[in-house]
């Protein structure tokens, strides 16, 4: 890819150019690196609770720390540990931080479609997680629920559900309005050459997601209100008792909560793909294969939702054709991991530590992804419901996939995005506690359900207090290893080297502008000759 | 703000210019009948009403698209937006009726 280099450089992102200086210049911007920013400060802010509760839960199973909490207080805990997580970091995860930041500067734009409805997002998000936070606090207390909200508990428990589900309502509108900024961008501010073919793989990524968000959350959305209406009026939609039917309710829960997690785990893939190229040193081995996967795991992946439902009488029917399309939607996230192996195979192999967590990624997310494909079978699947096995399952994929793959993200784009450049020693130590953490704590999860040990469990019995004591000190690793990581990420904005505007010797065009890169991103548009990954070696 | 626009091949300009009003009173008299006809399927009993609804609403809803919203008058790229919108709707109603209808 050719790119025109910024001859002269104009002040960088970070410096205030406009009348308002300070907080103000940052909370009224509608740059889409500051935005992008933004979400990020918040974002790590949230996971850094939620991680913090996720410990205490995992205290609890110690027999010391048995009476820290009480049952209601754990029912609690793992409701606000799931909505935070899924809501308030995963799913708006890699696209709302590096789509907003990267996304048109890969295609040659100097901005998103629609500036002002990208920093509206912003601000429906933090309106979601402020009222999020508010159901905590008010009415009956958190919701007791489990982050799925399902009926008819959630109409009928005293907590404050109906708040925490308008919260989710809320947070849903800053995810379909930035689906529609990047569906629009993508199509509309291509630079001059910039085919299709010719994207950074990370952007047909944040394009099938985006679409995800566009078509899957409004069903969301209006189920929550039902939930709410419910709740308030007794329209009897779910409730069995007034001739509902709570089956509707997961039904439509998963429509959009399944491919949620597609929304989660697809930009982490394109993120991915952008950076193995880069350290390996050579073109993406099936490019096109790899751009077709994410358009096909969108499809597919949007459905399979019932694959949650194998045990809650739903009709066998519908129970062998999810099983089915759950089978298949495996192939096309097959085909990235064999296309990102492929690119690493003969390549030369530049060891940084966004690659090591990018090979963390195929790693856990594969362990991930293959106990998803057991799940997928029904008589498996009856066994497995709703057991320690699931809990594991979906860390592996949401924390060992996607959250891995936002750290390699953060990692690679790092310099770019602050111009400081970390320290990779303490990188790699941070690394190691988090490994070993990761997989003593969820690898632990996987065996107790698989010995019959139910989720969601403030108590166990004494044959699983073994793997509970294993997992638990896994979690310190863990911690340990996140908090290691994060204060390295945090010295280095403001104590790090200057980092140069190309650290790794990518070829996709912000590393042809500088880091951090200013306003408008290029002094003029760049024109692009050929694809993004071709490298001179390979090009002789 | 970017004003550029480089993918020439998409257009979302319109095609041809606005009708006068009768076309839209004539959709509308339509979406009457159609409202009428609705309204009498349900007293033929719960089947009737159901097909009515799964037939005689989409009709409805796509009259309102093409002709209120302009569908009608807009370039391949927001009609396929729609398309693929409307189809995704099916699929999933499809694979929801895999499931009630068996119960």
């Amino acid at each position: 890819m050719s790119g025109t280099h910024a001859s002269t450089a104009p002040p960088s992102y970070l410096v205030d150019t406009g009348t308002r200086k300070g907080l103000m210049a940052w909370l009224t911007t509608t740059d889409h690196k500051r935005i992008g920013v933004l979400y990020l400060g918040a974002m790590v802010t949230f996971f850094m609770v939620a991680m913090g509760v996720g410990f205490v839960m995992r205290l609890v199973q110690l027999t010391t720390f048995q009476k820290l909490i009480s049952a209601q207080t754990y029912n609690a805990l793992f409701t606000v540990h799931g909505v935070i997580m899924i809501f308030l970091f995963v799913i708006p995860g890699l696209p709302a931080v590096f789509g907003n930041f990267f996304l048109p500067i890969l295609i040659g734009a100097k901005d998103v479609a629609f500036p002002r409805l990208n920093l509206t997002s912003w601000y429906f998000f933090m309106a979601g997680a402020i009222l999020a936070v508010l159901s905590l606090f008010t009415g009956g207390g958190a919701p007791d629920t489990g982050w799925s909200f399902y009926a008819p508990f959630s109409l009928k428990t005293g907590t404050n559900v109906s708040l925490a589900v308008f919260a989710a309502f809320v947070l849903g509108f800053s995810s379909m309005l930035t689906g529609i900024n990047f569906i629009t961008t993508i199509h509309r501010l291509r630079a001059p050459g910039m085919k299709w073919f010719r994207m950074p793989l990370f952007c047909w990524a944040v394009y099938s997601t985006a679409w995800i968000q566009l078509l899957a959350t409004p069903i969301i959305a209006i189920t929550l209100v039902l939930v709410i209406l419910e709740r308030f009026f007794g329209i009897g939609i779910f409730d069995p008792a007034k001739g509902g039917d709570p089956l509707l309710y997961q039904h439509l829960f998963w429509i959009y909560s399944h491919p949620a997690v597609y929304i989660m785990i697809l930009p982490a893939m394109g993120a991915i793909t952008e950076i193995i190229p880069t350290f390996a040193k050579r073109t993406i081995f099936g490019y096109k294969a790899i751009a077709f996967s994410s358009i096909a795991i969108a499809a597919v992946g949007s459905l399979v939702w019932a694959h949650h439902m194998f045990t809650s009488g739903m009709s066998n029917v519908a129970q062998i054709v999810f099983s089915l399309l759950t089978m298949i939607v495996a192939v096309p996230s097959a085909i990235k991991v064999f296309n990102w192996v492929g690119t690493l195979y003969k390549g030369s192999i530049d060891f940084q530590p966004p690659l090591l967590f990018t090979l963390t990624f195929i790693f856990l997310f594969c362990i991930g992804g293959l106990t998803g494909v057991m799940q997928g079978a029904l008589a498996v699947n009856v066994h497995l419901h709703d057991t320690y096995f699931i809990v594991g399952h979906f860390h592996y994929v949401m924390f060992g996939g996607t959250v891995m793959g936002f750290f390699a993200a953060l990692l690679y784009w790092f310099p770019k995005m602050f111009g400081k450049m970390y320290s990779k020693k303490a990188i790699y130590a941070s690394w190691f506690p988090m490994f070993v953490g990761f997989n003593m704590l969820y690898f632990g999860m996987l065996i107790l359900g698989m010995l019959g040990m139910p989720r969601r469990y403030y108590v166990h019995l004494p044959q699983y207090h073994t793997l509970h004591v294993v997992a638990t000190v896994g979690s310190w690793f863990l911690v340990l290893g996140l908090l290691g990581f994060f204060a390295t990420l945090l010295y280095a904005i403001f104590k790090g080297e200057k980092a140069e505007d190309n650290p790794w010797g990518g070829l996709t065009l912000e590393w042809t502008i500088p880091s951090p890169p200013p306003v408008e991103n290029f002094d003029e548009i760049p024109t692009i000759t050929a694809g993004p990954y071709v490298f001179p070696q390979e090009a002789q | 703000m970017s004003d550029y626009t480089h993918d020439s091949h998409v257009s979302t300009e319109h095609a041809v210019a606005h009708p006068g009003y009768g076309i839209f009173i004539k959709v509308w008299v339509a979406l009457v009948i159609l409202t009428g006809l609705l309204v009498l399927s349900s007293h033929f009993g719960q089947s009737y009403a159901v097909w009515g609804l799964l037939t005689l609403t989409p009709i409805k809803a796509g009259l309102v698209f093409y002709y209120f919203m302009h569908l009608k008058y807009e370039g391949a790229l927001l009609k396929g937006v729609v398309l693929i919108t409307i189809g995704t709707l099916l699929i999933f109603f499809a694979l929801l009726f895999s499931d009630v209808a068996f119960h």
